[in-house]
């Protein structure tokens, strides 16, 4: 069983989003980098468990992001996995980034994991792309996984409620909350990660179909109304009246 | 020329965010000149010439047995070839559970530029570009599509249905369906709850409501308010609620008309998830609570005595 999983870099959860060059550009001052936590939370822990259980499982990371990205790899690595392919490119559009991911999972990879989605782009649509460019099945949001064989067992999240999939490998799965508990790497973890190989591959010629034009802040709020715990009715009054929300 | 909207439909009814995308792609069909078209796959109770309310001319049907589950691969096969079919330029689908697993797939198979969780209408003016939220809700980045077929899919409840006149000419496509290879051998759908991101009204409780013992204020106002309930990430990881009930940056982000959150602190991660609410009503203890400054309105008290007030005027205000 050959899995690869997917990792991004994204801004810590508590960053200050803020943009430089007239709101074209994120600024990375200050902004500390993690793994986005769906793919180390969920899918590198889920891949991780699959490889304890068969020992002749191996377990690749695939980033597509600059030499940058490195740190955030090897810290991935210290959670687990046996290597790390790091594609030299940066960008923001699905399109280019899951044709990069494709042209590595082609290399005889069962089963390709990512996070449900990225907390910076957000699109949830990587997985699916990837799965298109493999001529796979992909199942999306995925809260249990379960592997027989080649079998996969997958339940997943639909609008209220979950259903439970069967499918033959190869696919590709995207991954959140229920899969896996996130793990702490140890220092025996740390210690192997700096030794375990990372390539560098540069990246298949493909189209780019978006780009950013420039980003944007939300409206600032106008500030709160406060109402005295002993005058409810008037909240309510607020709420019907002026707001229209009930 | 068209943009066609995917419509999807649960239990044989088409979906909120369905009546959203017909909205949203109509406009669309408007701002450049072509028609817009529905697309629907499967089994509809539904009237689906009353499609033509929103906006669509046509509507076009495959029926097949194999569409009753979702298959992410043979509905993606399904809805680009019909895009094809009917000369799509620009393609809708909802961002919601379902469309997260086409959308990408529609969009590589047209070799199309994809935004996904587009919050606002097109700019044309120069080139294609759309809206979108990132960063979990704090920011938007404005993406321009340079392909020449455009995929879009709409956040839920970012763009409001407007229901006129008219009817849509429905007809059957043909196209060749594949067998699945995904096999759905169970569904469990909580029943009687309002899914948490179609919801108008969310209620979501925190740490200050002390216990799973007392939610039931919360549900009390809740049932009043037809809301769907949430709660913040230390009350999931907790289990005092179940973890789809989890609203944050990690867990699920809503929109709705109005969020109530109670005993919630609002740190940034709770905020990313909810602060695309249109009214966020925020009642805590605690005078310095963060969540005050991203709030409309707000009540500094305690929750086990506000709550249960809250629900008793909403009852009088309801009763007049």
């Amino acid at each position: 069983m050959k899995i690869l999983v997917c990792v991004s870099k994204t801004p810590d959860t508590t960053s200050k989003i803020a943009f430089t060059d007239g709101n074209s550009k994120f600024d990375e001052n200050g902004v500390q980098w993690i793994i986005n936590p769906y793919d180390e939370w969920y899918s590198l822990v889920r891949a991780i468990e699959l490889k304890e259980k068969d020992p002749a499982t191996t377990v690749h990371l695939v980033t597509v992001g600059g030499a940058d990205a490195e740190p955030i790899i090897r810290k991935a690595l210290a959670l687990g996995g046996d290597e790390a392919i790091r594609v030299n490119a940066d960008g923001s559009d699905s399109y280019f980034i899951a044709s990069q991911i494709a042209a590595i999972a082609k290399d005889g990879y069962d089963l390709v994991f990512t996070g449900k989605e990225t907390i910076d782009y957000n699109g949830s649509s990587i997985g699916a792309m990837v799965a298109e460019l493999l001529d796979v099945p992909y199942i999306s949001l995925a809260t249990k996984f379960e592997l027989n064989g080649t079998t996969a067992t997958v339940t997943r999240e639909i609008e209220g409620g979950e259903e439970v999939a069967e499918l033959a490998l190869p696919a590709v799965v995207s991954c959140q909350k229920g899969v896996a508990e996130q793990r702490i790497p140890n220092m025996r973890g740390i210690m192997a990660a700096r030794t375990k190989p990372l390539k560098v591959v540069e990246p298949a010629a493909t189209d780019t179909l978006t780009s950013i034009v420039s980003f944007e802040l939300p409206p600032a709020k106008a500030g709160v109304k406060l109402v005295s715990p002993d005058n409810v009715g008037e909240l309510v009054r607020l709420l019907h009246e002026e707001a229209k929300a009930i | 020329m068209s943009v066609l909207i995917f419509v999807d439909h649960s239990e044989g009814h088409i979906k909120k965010a369905s009546f959203e995308a017909l909205t949203y792609g109509a406009k669309i069909a408007e701002q450049t000149g072509t028609t817009a078209e529905a697309l629907v796959l499967g089994t509809v109770s539904d009237d689906l010439a009353a499609l033509g309310k929103y906006g669509v001319k046509k509507v076009h049907q495959v029926n097949n047995e194999s569409l009753n589950h979702l298959d992410a691969q043979v509905y993606a096969k399904v809805i680009a070839e019909a895009a094809t079919a009917s000369g799509a330029t620009v393609v809708v689908i909802s961002h919601t559970q379902t469309g997260k697993a086409i959308a990408g797939r529609v969009a590589v198979r047209l070799k199309a530029g994809l935004v996904a969780g587009a919050c606002a209408l097109p700019d044309t003016s120069n080139g294609f570009v759309v809206k979108k939220t990132v960063f979990s809700g704090k920011a938007f980045a404005n993406v321009s599509i340079s392909s020449p077929v455009k995929v879009i899919s709409l956040n839920p409840n970012s763009y409001t249905t407007i229901a006129g006149e008219g009817t849509a000419e429905v007809s059957q496509l043909s196209i060749a369906v594949d067998a699945p290879k995904v096999k759905v051998t169970a569904v469990n759908k909580v029943s009687g709850e309002i899914p948490l991101t179609e919801a108008e009204i969310v209620v979501s409780g925190g740490r200050g409501l002390k216990g799973p013992e007392n939610w039931g204020i919360l549900l009390d106002l809740a049932k009043e308010l037809g809301a769907a309930t949430a709660c913040s990430r230390p009350v999931g990881d907790a289990h005092w609620r179940p973890h789809h009930e989890h609203v944050g940056q990690t867990g699920v982000q809503v929109a709705p008309n109005l969020y109530i959150a109670i005993g919630i602190s609002g740190a940034i991660q709770h905020l990313a998830g909810v602060n695309r609410s249109k009214i966020i009503v925020v009642i805590n203890k605690d005078p310095e609570a963060p969540f005050f400054k991203a709030a409309d309105y707000g009540i500094v008290g305690d929750a086990f005595e506000v709550v249960p007030k809250l629900t008793e005027e909403i009852k009088k205000m309801k009763a007049k």
